[in-house]
């Protein structure tokens, strides 16, 4: 009977940041267009595991639904994804959940991504424009231009290029693909062009676009589709360039 | 001089449109906002952003903006705060471009315009189908780049509780939550502006974020701030329906030439490309010429009910028509809709440029809001100010397609200078105020934590909240009866009862995410009983608020502002709207204005 269909989830629950990793199993009414976000929320609804002992909801990040906020990405059996876009009848069960592995953990499925944001002041991610008052339009620009950079104007900050990339870990601080993509989208545009050296200082030396050692998960899993890898290798070439004549551009 | 401090809260266009002109003018924020503020819910604007910088030869103006996005509200919106954001909306548009918006461009390298619902020109600036998040991203970084300046100080990860009122009702400060440490905090401010957007939440599933609750807005009701035209809530016509949310299918579909159509024949359940084109029938364009599928939000929610529960036409039986997009050109729709048909594609798993969408109305939208003055976003209360979508100023009784991401950064630009006018003028500043004024409001929502994590009951706010959800969504969306009104509104009363009972299945002290939604759930409860007897008291029907029983626009009688306040209890009042600039006249969309 299809009423009796289960879904069954297990969630790798954490207390806090100190505290032992543990998993706990839940079995969910099945319905139709489930996704990841729907079955935590049953849970909050009901936190009683599958073997019938009470606990606490699950603590998770969720805003938009509809992946474009980039909150939700989690490990969803052992992929970084969101968990909103997520459909529970294209997961195979148990389904499991995990927080991703290169930030730290705040409580069960909630990690801190604000290295993400640091990041994009470090390497100046913005146009820097004189003020908010009325100083006319801005530059023109090709539609072929517009049609290169606005899918890099796309990425949601979700993470999950850092997730799977090896270059990230205990012993090295990339910077990830999310941010070098950065660099290149405002150093396309014709005002943020202006000051391409500073944003290409910044990911030059330890940590920058030169750490990257071509593994390519990055573009595979970006769940917008960014080119990352034409990115990296376009700010490596601006990079190096810089590297080799910014003394005589002074 | 002392320098003055200012507290902005919610980090989405609005509040980071407020927080730049505020940093400008050489005050520090503090920028309070539940989630990162890239995250908020400004990314999930589709279509596009108005002005009428009419650069397809078709004698568009600002004066024409204006005169839509009157008679698009019905009437009900006061004109001089309209005028002055439409004829503002040019400049507006021009700022973002400065702040390297990827908007679509022309052969000639400038913006390109596209059509919106409630007008007849090519007004609509755009970036692909996810204009909000990139109008968000702007700002966004410009923030950063104050930030990285040492200018604004971000509290992300707080959600905020209730002002901080002095003996004389002039707001201080406000108390906050850290949402890891569950610390409440007090914080001193010589101003806040409240930026804190949407209350889908209320109706439990509708288009918004899950921030968008409401809450802040209930929390300043309860603290004397006033309520104005709660009743106005905005059903989108084409959203997917899903059980966690609604999610919606941008007007620009119909911009760029999407067409509405259902089967004739009832329950027809052949493959849609199959039914030859003199078997569909194409209602908005039947029924309304001059508009066809881009009449106003209302009126085009209100003709799909129509189709589905009285003329039974809904396709194959179900609550759903056809948002059809399948005549146009595969890379017109990739360059400027990719982002939406890629929405519907990860969430149905059909190509909607090979099958035309199934979609039904949904929950958009508020156009009712806090109360704030014509002039300043000032509310009643000194010292807190409102923008955005929290506040009611410029939509009237229907927001036309677009006008939501201008009068955002148009509200939030007026807010900030003029929070940082009254913080430069006001005789005692914030750091004069005695500590224990802080103290004691603090010590009050301590208490309301403390209370909610020990107090034992039967209920859980998840259920209420569903339940909430129902009834509002049943009785107070897109057609309202006065009996079913005073059943939603008993129903909300005991609901609140109920609430009293509720037991937290998580009484910890780190990263409590059910305290923090019980919380909210409070206020939700109160701002949805505000726009119940709103409704209920509205005896005629303007813009989206329909009452079969009173089926016409009343000028006589309504042409008014309902205003809600908390005395103790509810009360509303009305005043009057200011209508000098365009007198009222009837709203038609079959026909030519």
């Amino acid at each position: 009977m299809a009423e009796n269909k289960k879904v069954i989830v297990r969630v790798k629950r954490q207390a806090g940041p100190k505290d032992a990793p543990r998993w706990e199993e839940f079995a969910l009414d099945w319905r139709p267009s489930m996704n990841v976000i729907i079955c935590l929320r049953d849970i909050a609804e009901r936190p009683v595991t599958r073997d019938g002992k009470a606990t606490t909801p699950v603590s998770y990040e969720s805003n938009c639904l509809e992946e474009v906020c980039g909150s939700c990405a989690m490990v969803i059996n052992g992929k970084a994804r969101m968990a909103c876009s997520a459909l529970v009848d294209l997961l195979e069960q148990p389904i499991r959940l995990e927080p991703m592995t290169k930030f730290p953990v705040v409580r069960d499925l909630a990690v801190d991504r604000s290295v993400m944001f640091e990041n994009l002041k470090r390497v100046k991610a913005w146009i820097p424009i004189d003020g908010t008052y009325d100083l006319g339009e801005g530059p023109r620009m090709a539609p072929d231009l517009q049609t290169k950079a606005y899918p890099l104007s796309r990425c949601i900050s979700c993470g999950s290029c850092l997730e799977v990339c090896p270059q990230v870990n205990e012993h090295n601080q990339f910077i990830g693909a999310a941010i070098i993509s950065q660099v290149r989208l405002f150093n396309m545009h014709p005002t943020g062009a202006m000051h391409a050296r500073e944003r290409l200082e910044a990911v030059m030396g330890p940590g920058g676009v030169a750490d990257c050692a071509n593994a390519q998960n990055c573009v595979q899993i970006c769940p917008k589709d960014i080119p990352l890898t034409e990115s990296i290798a376009e700010v490596n070439r601006q990079a190096i360039k810089q590297a080799i004549f910014g003394w005589l551009m002074g | 001089m002392r320098q003055p401090k200012i507290i902005i809260v919610g980090g989405g266009l609005a509040g980071l449109m407020a927080t730049i002109r505020v940093a400008e003018a050489g005050v520090p924020v503090d920028l309070f906002s539940i989630v990162p503020v890239k995250r908020s819910h400004s990314v999930c604007a589709q279509g596009g952003i108005n002005a009428a910088k009419n650069t397809k030869g078709e004698g568009d103006s600002p004066a024409k903006h204006f005169d839509d996005t009157i008679f698009g509200g019905d009437f009900l919106a006061n004109q001089p705060p309209v005028k002055a954001m439409c004829d503002a909306a040019p400049g507006i548009v021009d700022l973002l471009d400065r702040m390297g918006v990827m908007f679509n461009r022309t052969a000639e390298g400038l913006l390109d315009y596209r059509r919106f619902g409630g007008t007849l020109y090519h007004r609509t600036a755009f970036a692909g189908a996810t204009t909000g998040q990139q109008l968000l991203y702007a700002l966004d970084e410009q923030v950063r780049r104050f930030e990285a300046e040492g200018k604004v100080r971000k509290y992300e990860g707080w959600t905020f509780l209730s002002a901080v009122m002095d003996d004389s009702r002039i707001c201080r400060g406000l108390c906050a939550m850290d949402l890891r440490t569950m610390e409440v905090r007090a914080f001193r401010a010589d101003a806040a502006i409240f930026c804190t957007g949407g209350i889908g939440a209320i109706f439990g599933r509708s288009t918004n974020s899950v921030v968008c609750t409401g809450s802040a807005q209930g929390a300043l009701f309860l603290q004397g701030v006033d309520y104005a035209n709660g009743e106005f809530i905005q059903v989108h016509p084409t959203a997917i329906p899903g059980e966690d949310k609604l999610r919606l299918m941008s007007e620009s579909a119909r911009g760029e030439g999407g067409r509405v159509w259902v089967p004739k024949r009832a329950g027809d359940t052949r493959p849609p490309l199959t039914i030859p084109a003199d078997e569909r029938f194409y209602f908005l364009e039947e029924w309304y010429p001059k508009y066809g599928n881009l009449v106003p939000r209302d009126i085009a929610t209100r003709a799909i009910h129509k189709v589905v529960f009285e003329l039974k036409l809904g396709i194959g039986g179900d609550a759903a028509v056809y948002l059809d997009l399948t005549h146009i050109p595969r890379e017109t729709l990739d360059r400027k809709l990719e982002g939406i048909l890629e929405i519907y594609e990860k969430f149905l798993g059909v190509d909607p440029r090979v099958e035309p969408m199934k979609v039904f109305p949904g929950m958009h939208y508020t156009m009712g809001g806090i109360w704030i003055d014509n002039e300043n976003q000032a509310t009643n209360v000194p010292g807190i100010y409102a923008a955005g979508e929290c506040e009611y100023q410029y939509h009237g009784g229907n927001r036309l397609g677009a006008n939501s991401l201008v009068s955002c950064i148009y509200g939030g630009g007026v807010a900030g200078p003029a929070a940082v006018k009254y913080s430069r003028n006001i005789e005692k500043g914030c750091e004069g105020v005695d500590a224990s004024v802080f103290e004691r409001e603090r010590k009050r929502q301590e208490e309301t934590n403390q209370r909610l994590v020990t107090q034992d009951g039967s209920e859980n706010p998840i259920t209420i909240w569903k339940e909430m959800g129902q009834v509002m969504t049943e009785h107070v969306t897109v057609t309202r009866h006065n009996k079913n009104l005073q059943q939603a509104d008993a129903a909300l009363q005991s609901l609140m009862e109920r609430y009293r009972k509720i037991n937290l299945s998580d009484r910890t002290k780190w990263s409590n995410q059910t305290l923090n939604f019980a919380r909210e759930l409070y206020n939700m409860l109160v701002l949805a009983r505000v726009i119940t007897l709103g409704a209920l008291a509205r005896n005629e029907s303007r813009g989206a608020h329909y009452k079969p029983d009173f089926p016409e626009r009343d000028d006589k009688n309504w042409l008014k502002t309902t205003r809600a306040k908390w005395c103790g209890k509810i009360q509303l009042d009305y005043e009057p709207v200011d209508i000098s600039l365009i007198p009222p006249r009837p709203r038609r969309y079959d026909v030519a204005k």
